[in-house]
């Protein structure tokens, strides 16, 4: 078990000193976990490693070696052609895989019941919204009245939880460094939960292919110190104000670079910071998806339910 | 485009080729499109004028495409799927190509080799071809051509609806092929995933050439699983238990259950989206009470079988070479036999691990999280079981066990990733990621393609009357192998550092060395395409000195070696009578294998018949038609399948009769040229003096 561990852990090294000498300043790899969740799953993966390889080093090893000793040029050993069946051996054969895959499943079922992201990870974790667009995502701090675009600011040792939907196709969130992923959909709300336990910035993604801009849709996430995190609260507010006009224009098919020309900001990768204009935006939008025939009129509010219109369609209709 | 359309050539116009684009827009994308529309146009003009100039038409459609012999409907298929395997390894280089030069900036357009609709159209394509139009065709046409041989049947229970199955399949690979040239493929991958593929996402006919190829071919996959069962349950030999029955007949009966119960998902899911398109339909829309999710659970109940679906034959085939090429019997067949129907059975219960992250509750995910990983115990023991069929042995490393020791090495590394990715906690993680394509083309690549590979090496020489050149059998699973690592490994290394799959662009300048070693990979494979046909190549044009009349150049056990080859349309002159498993090899043991039957009867084949052909260009017309709204198509060949087999139906069909004289001749002369054939040893099997008649004094396994 020990050499086991030893050789996953080194393979893993091998792996992970690439990101260790990055040259970009992005924490992008749960193998360098910030925060307990991802801790726990790089650690969890290494064991897996471990254990499994007590099934697969015998192949590793046995092949090679069968095929030297026993080869037809050269052959060492006994021929023992009739031999088909051994029930020693069958017991092997089939026993030890189910230790394995026994010990495995007990692991696999502490590790899930553990890392379930719908488990808050302490008490009065800070509520953070996600609103997939495409190609960009919109965060929402209800209590703090604001909201970005493409960036997640938060406290270093307070819970966060951050619940996800979509404004447009299924999408995927993932914050490598601190939490896995979890898919987010139009009209359903799904939940992350997760924390920080050391200051840094890392990389967040959507991982499922939504169109020409995907490869674009990053966002920063930073992990601030607490007393950071109150003045980012306050600084940088870029004045505009998140409201139906300025999250249609948020909701037509750009990346945040083009996204910023049309608020009439200046073209780049930084992230917006915005006034939340309305409190119960995200109750707005999840609701629009949900057919209620008593109110046909909700899915026209908060940019509609269909493909965003684009420039030239705006330029045709005349749209507000 | 809606409004537009044409009664008589629907959303068809003179703007849907590449060819527009190119001339719009000169840059490497365009070029590359408008590049691979003219090899398909080229090729086809080509295959065209060679045939003709051959005088090979009234062959060609007499000997093969009419013909219901399930062994040259199997030839067929491996054709077939060769052909898609060109293109499809061809994709890979490009999307590795442009992977290559697609490091970029949040801020600039994105750049790269293709532009990123184009990168989305080549990995959608590439799946779908390698799936579907690779590795399905390439073990459906391989058990339609050793099934019947090895249980002693002269062809399958249905051989006519063999060739619909056929004919269904090539329609589909059709539709993808026209779509290089004819307007655009769907952007969605391999799955297709709604609402991004819906109509209000995915206008256009993209999404509908996905659909409509896998609607028409998966119908002709479920007839196949149906075709295959019967012909295991009915068509055995006398004496042919199912406890004697080769390994590689038990993971087809696997197959055939398997295509049975998950193909019909597929078409269910893949018609509700239809329905969502053509039909406005909510199955999986985001308003109107759609749930997307309900397509990722059905089209997973599919795919997920699917993926054992592939990987079984392959295990057949090991069982096979591993025994055959270390002159030993197969070790633990029973073990083999319960291990391959645990994995058919567990593998409908396992699905819903390709969404462990759509926010089902833990509880689900441990329970689909440990029935995966249950699977991963038959799977297990089959390689061990294997590896002591080996043990004592006295193995010939020939292409086929190169291609098996890289799948020993290989594959256990896709199960050990597979073991990380079943652990929900993990998967959520590296889910999505480049990380999970490694994953799959780890156990895909090792496992599929090598054993298909090896499984025709192996064949070969009965369905032709030549073995394939060693040497360079040996260089292309060599260069399979080493592409795989150089191209797969790194990509491991680029999901646990967070590369989304499917990325057009990326901005870590940390993903480059990886990308460059992925690419240099990605070259090899293009040179293992290249080797692979080079080996049929230069053994056609050494067939003479190649050549195995004796019909048995591995000193085989089973039933298939006994005749000659190439292997006549009867394959038996008399349906053997089975005494043993490993019946051959108990002949061989006996001592006398090679005695003629005391006497010869007539024997019915059926007939030819353009059937297959017809329903085949019937479906590809309706797949086609509804691609582009052109209706009356639509509905004139939606129309001529039941009309055409109405017409079948009616007519009254005789059977071909091979008279008992005309097999009398035939198999005398195979007999007087086994006796007059100066038998082999094994250290000669890859010399000329290997002319399919082994020492059977050797014999003992």
């Amino acid at each position: 078990m020990v050499w086991a561990k030893l050789i996953a852990g080194s393979v893993l090294a091998l792996v992970a000193i690439d990101p260790a000498i990055a040259s970009s300043s992005l924490e992008q790899s749960f193998l360098q976990p910030m925060g307990p969740v991802a801790q726990e799953q790089s650690s969890h993966l290494l064991r897996v490693i471990g254990i499994t390889m007590v099934v697969i080093l015998p192949v590793l090893i046995g092949v090679p070696f069968i095929l030297w000793r026993y080869r037809y040029s050269r052959p060492r050993g006994e021929y023992t052609p009739e031999w088909e069946f051994s029930k020693k051996l069958e017991y092997a054969l089939w026993g030890v895989p189910i230790v394995v895959v026994i010990v495995l499943a007990s692991w696999l079922w502490y590790s899930t019941q553990k890392l379930d992201p719908y488990k808050p990870l302490g008490p009065d974790p800070l509520q953070v919204q996600a609103i997939g667009l495409d190609w960009k995502w919109v965060f929402i701090y209800p209590e703090e009245g604001i909201a970005t675009v493409n960036e997640l600011a938060v406290p270093v040792g307070r819970p966060v939880e951050l619940t996800l939907t979509t404004d447009t196709v299924m999408q995927s969130l993932l914050i490598s460094s601190l939490t896995g992923q979890i898919y987010a959909m139009p009209g359903m709300t799904t939940k992350l939960n997760f924390a920080a336990d050391r200051t840094g910035e890392a990389e967040g993604e959507n991982t499922q292919f939504n169109g020409d801009g995907f490869g674009r849709q990053k966002f920063t996430v930073r992990a601030l110190s607490p007393a950071d995190y109150a003045s980012w609260q306050t600084r940088g507010n870029s004045g505009i104000v998140l409201n139906e006009d300025t999250y249609a224009t948020l909701r037509r098919q750009t990346v945040l670079a083009d996204a910023r020309v049309d608020l009439g900001l200046d073209k780049g990768a930084e992230p917006i910071v915005m006034t939340l204009g309305q409190a119960d935006m995200f109750e707005q939008i999840v609701a629009k998806y949900q057919d209620d025939a008593a109110e046909p009129a909700r899915a026209k509010g908060w940019g509609g339910t269909g493909m965003p219109e684009n420039d030239d369609q705006r330029a045709k209709g005349g749209s507000k | 485009m809606s409004g537009q359309t044409s009664p008589i050539f629907g959303n068809l116009n003179w703007n849907v080729t590449p060819y527009t684009d190119l001339l719009r827009d000169v840059n490497s994308s365009t070029i590359v499109g408008a590049g691979a529309a003219s090899v398909l146009v080229l090729g086809a003009i080509a295959g065209v004028a060679f045939l003709t100039y051959m005088r090979w038409w009234g062959p060609l459609y007499r000997n093969w495409l009419t013909s219901p012999d399930a062994k040259k409907i199997g030839v067929m298929y491996i054709v077939l799927a060769l052909v898609m395997l060109a293109r499809g390894i061809i994709e890979g280089f490009v999307i590795r190509a442009h992977q290559a030069t697609a490091l970029g900036t949040l801020t600039a357009q994105e750049s790269g080799l293709v532009a990123p609709d184009h990168f989305a159209q080549l990995f959608s394509t590439h799946g779908t071809i390698m799936i579907f139009f690779v590795a399905m065709p390439l073990l459906i046409g391989l058990i339609n051509f050793v099934l019947p041989q090895q249980l002693g049947a002269r062809d399958m229970a249905f051989p006519v609806l063999n060739q619909v199955s056929l004919g269904l399949t090539a329609a589909g690979a059709a539709l993808v092929m026209v779509s290089l040239l004819i307007g655009k493929f769907g952007t969605g991958g391999w799955t297709m995933y709604p609402p991004y593929t819906g109509k209000i996402f995915s206008p256009g006919e993209g999404v509908d050439y996905w659909l409509w190829a896998i609607l028409i071919s998966g119908m002709g996959s479920t007839l196949t699983g149906m075709n295959f069962a019967v012909t295991i349950f009915k068509e055995r030999a006398p004496g042919m238990h199912m406890m004697r029955m080769p390994l590689f007949c038990w993971t087809s009966l696997c197959v055939a259950i398997m295509l049975i119960y998950a193909m019909p998902a597929l078409t269910v899911s893949s018609l509700m989206l239809v329905l969502d398109r053509y039909a406005d339909f909510h199955f999986f829309t985001n308003a109107s009470g759609g749930n997307m999710m309900n397509y990722a659970n059905i089209f997973w109940m599919f795919g997920h079988p699917e993926v054992y679906i592939l990987i079984l034959p392959a295990f057949g085939v090991f069982s096979e070479i591993s025994s055959t090429f270390s002159g030993k019997r197969l070790y633990g067949y029973t073990s083999l036999v319960i291990a391959s129907m645990s994995i058919a059975v567990i593998s409908f219960t396992v699905w819903l691990h390709h969404f462990f992250t759509m926010g089902q509750s833990a509880g689900v995910n441990i329970a689909f999280g440990i029935a995966t990983m249950i699977i991963g115990i038959p799977t297990g023991v089959k390689i061990y079981d294997w590896m002591a069929t080996m043990w004592r042995g006295r193995v010939r490393i020939t292409a086929p066990i190169v291609y098996l020791t890289g799948f020993f090495l290989l594959f256990v590394i896709g199960g050990l990733s597979g073991i990380i990715l079943a652990n929900p906690s993990i998967d959520y993680q590296v889910h999505n990621s480049t990380f999970l394509v490694a994953h799959f083309h780890n156990v895909i690549i090792p496992g599929v393609l090598y054993g298909m590979l090896a499984g025709i090496h192996y064949w070969f020489p009965k369905a032709f009357g030549f073995r394939l050149c060693e040497t360079w059998g040996r260089r292309t699973a060599l260069l399979f192998v080493g592409g795989f690592i150089f191209t797969f490994m790194p990509l491991y290394v680029l999901g646990l550092m967070g590369m989304p799959r499917r990325s057009p662009t990326f901005q870590n300048p940390d993903y480059m060395p990886w990308m460059y070693i992925a690419a240099v990979g990605a070259v090899l494979m293009l040179c293992a395409l290249a080797s692979l046909f080079w080996t049929f190549w230069t053994s056609y044009r050494n067939r003479l000195s190649l050549a195995v009349p004796g019909g048995d150049p591995w000193n085989g056990s089973t039933l298939e070696w006994s005749s000659p080859a190439p292997v006549p349309e009867w394959s038996f002159p008399r349906i053997p009578q089975v005494t043993a498993r490993d019946d051959w090899g108990e002949a061989k043991r006996a001592g006398d294998p090679w005695k003629a039957p005391e006497r010869y009867c007539d024997i019915e084949m059926p007939a030819n018949t353009a059937h297959g052909l017809l329903i085949a260009a019937a479906a590809t017309g309706l797949g086609f038609a509804m691609v582009w709204h052109i209706w009356w198509l639509a509905i004139l060949s939606f129309l001529a399948i039941p009309g055409l087999i109405a017409l079948r139906g009616l007519r009254v069909i005789e059977p071909k009769i091979i008279t008992a004289a005309e097999v009398e001749e035939a198999d005398q002369r195979f007999r007087q040229q086994v006796a007059s054939l100066a038998p082999a040893t094994r250290a000669d099997e890859e010399t000329e003096r290997n002319r399919g008649v082994p020492d059977i004094s050797e014999f003992a396994g």
